[in-house]
């Protein structure tokens, strides 16, 4: 019990990095969903989302500059696809990864170029930003705001994806593309959509995680954006319930493992776990075994 | 009676290669029209060239009197045409219900009227509405497959190889459907290799060979003409 009240802070810090993690694993896993592709370039974009805050804070107010800032980043998201991946569609798959990776090195460079690759200061948001006790624990607000806020929006997207006619064509989508033409689902709005949710999920996410920090940098993303990485291969890439727990879980472990004090290893553990995942169980917990037929 | 399609000419070829080297095929409406021949005489090719997934390299397709050719499958499927794919395809990760939803994806109308008909149709497809498609049997998906297009409340359906790798029982079944399908107003272009059935149903045959038509007529009549019964019936020549 002591040990419990003594690592409080770790537990709550654990969750709440876990959902910041989430709402960035849902991006990767609903992309590779559909287009069987790593989207490399996702981080990035959690990373954009952190700049354009930046530089809208400074001139715009708080109401002004959130909206704003999911907007762009999911315009930039969907542009990304259209640009980079559409053309290559029906490439081969490694062709594709390959933009990806060169949009990501666009984006940071593009970064380094805005920012001038210094640290740029992340605005307070004042109402994730105030300092609450919760279960005698000193916390930030949005500590406790992320898990309640991650649920709520995976809640409304899981929803979304089993009872509504843009939900039934993107699973239909992820399991045949020439037959779901066959129904009339236009194959582009549907990877449109899915790149659009991401890239919301994203922005949102960007908004809970820099706030703990004080600085945005080009290089800002990619460290967030490989754990959510980690995160949706363990919870089962393809799965959004998956990306979810897995990203839960690791969150959870690194904080813990900060809390006793092993701070140095808490990245090196998240990675040895992608190791033991792909060794063992490559499909991940909730993934589904992979069933291409001929 | 009038032509509800016209396909003059078609030629696509897959990278280089000419898989259907200029056919052209009347359907008139209302009836049965079906396309036989071997693996590789273009039959599936011309059935997803209609249905707008292949892109032909020249082709006039006039549906109803009017041009098809260049638009998107959606303007297709709304105009009212629909393929079964060959391998029926269905989606096995959506239940049964889900995938005829899918089925009427296009139309903003109620369904009401037509889960009634493809269930009164296929009544073990009602059974298992709730089952995911994927854990149906071969005949059962067959049917959803067929289901599902009629979801989209076609003129014209087109099936490609809908007997394909189902029990002799089962194939039966299925040629009684698309005889149902067609009393009902619909007309349908029927893709088959087993050229037995799909004689005996068709008002109308064409016989494709690489890539062309060797052969037209009356189903029954072809049924009993010696070049296909030896090439496609199975029966050789005393």
């Amino acid at each position: 019990m002591n040990w419990i009240t003594q690592n409080l802070p770790y537990i709550f810090a654990g969750i709440s990095v876990g959902g910041q993690y989430a709402l960035i694993a849902i991006g990767y896993t609903m992309v590779y969903g559909i287009l069987r592709l790593i989207n490399f370039a996702h981080g990035d974009i959690f990373m954009v989302a952190g700049v354009i805050m930046v530089y809208a804070s400074a001139t715009m107010p708080m109401y002004v500059s959130i909206p704003l800032v999911i907007l762009t980043t999911v315009v930039i998201g969907v542009m990304i696809e259209k640009v980079a991946y559409k053309p290559l569609r029906s490439a081969p798959r490694m062709s594709i990864m390959i933009s990806a990776i060169g949009v990501s090195y666009l984006l940071q460079n593009l970064a380094l170029y805005i920012t001038g690759g210094l640290s740029q200061r992340y605005p307070t948001i004042p109402a994730i930003s105030k300092t609450v006790t919760f279960l005698g624990t000193t916390t930030k607000v949005v500590t406790l705001v992320t898990p309640v806020l991650t649920i709520l929006l995976v809640t409304m997207l899981v929803l979304l994806i089993k009872y509504t006619k843009i939900g039934i064509a993107m699973r239909a989508v992820s399991k045949d593309f020439e037959t779901s033409q066959l129904m009339g689902i236009r194959i582009n709005s549907v990877i449109s959509m899915t790149f659009l949710i991401g890239s919301f999920l994203a922005a949102v996410g960007s908004f809970l995680y820099f706030t703990n920090y004080t600085g945005v940098t080009p290089t800002a993303g990619a460290m967030p954006g490989l754990k959510a990485f980690v995160a949706a291969v363990f919870g089962g890439i393809g799965s959004i319930p998956g990306a979810v727990v897995g990203a839960f879980i690791i969150g959870i472990c690194e904080n813990i493992i900060k809390g006793v004090g092993w701070t140095t290893f808490s990245d090196a553990f998240t990675f040895a776990l992608l190791i033991i995942i792909l060794v063992f169980k490559p499909t991940g917990l909730f993934g589904e075994k992979s069933t291409d037929k001929v | 009676m009038s032509n509800i399609l016209e396909i003059k000419n078609l030629v696509v070829s897959y990278g280089g290669i000419e898989a259907v080297k200029g056919i052209s095929i009347d359907v008139p409406e209302g009836e049965i029209v079906t396309l036989i021949g071997a693996n590789g005489a273009g039959k599936s090719t011309t059935l997803k060239t209609i249905a707008g997934i292949v892109k032909p390299k020249t082709a006039s397709i006039i549906y109803k009197g009017h041009e098809i050719l260049g638009k998107s499958p959606d303007a297709i499927v709304s105009s009212g045409i629909t393929l079964v794919p060959e391998g029926r395809r269905v989606f096995a990760n959506l239940t049964v219900k889900e995938n005829l939803r899918v089925g009427a994806y296009l139309r903003k109308d109620s369904l009401d009227k037509d889960f009634e008909f493809v269930f009164e149709l296929f009544p073990r497809l009602k059974e298992r509405e709730w089952q995911l498609a994927g854990t149906l049997s071969g005949g059962e998906q067959q049917m959803l497959a067929v289901g599902r297009a009629l979801m989209s409340r076609p003129n014209l359906i087109m099936m490609d190889e809908p007997s394909l790798g189902l029990a002799p029982l089962v194939v039966k079944s299925i040629f009684d459907i698309i005889k149902t399908i067609n009393s009902q107003g619909i007309t349908v272009l029927l893709v088959e290799q087993n050229a037995n059935m799909a004689l005996q149903v068709a008002n109308t045959a064409y016989v494709l060979e690489t890539g062309t038509v060797s052969m037209t007529g009356i189903g029954r009549e072809l049924l009993s003409d010696e070049r296909i019964k030896e090439a496609y019936l199975g029966k050789t020549r005393k």
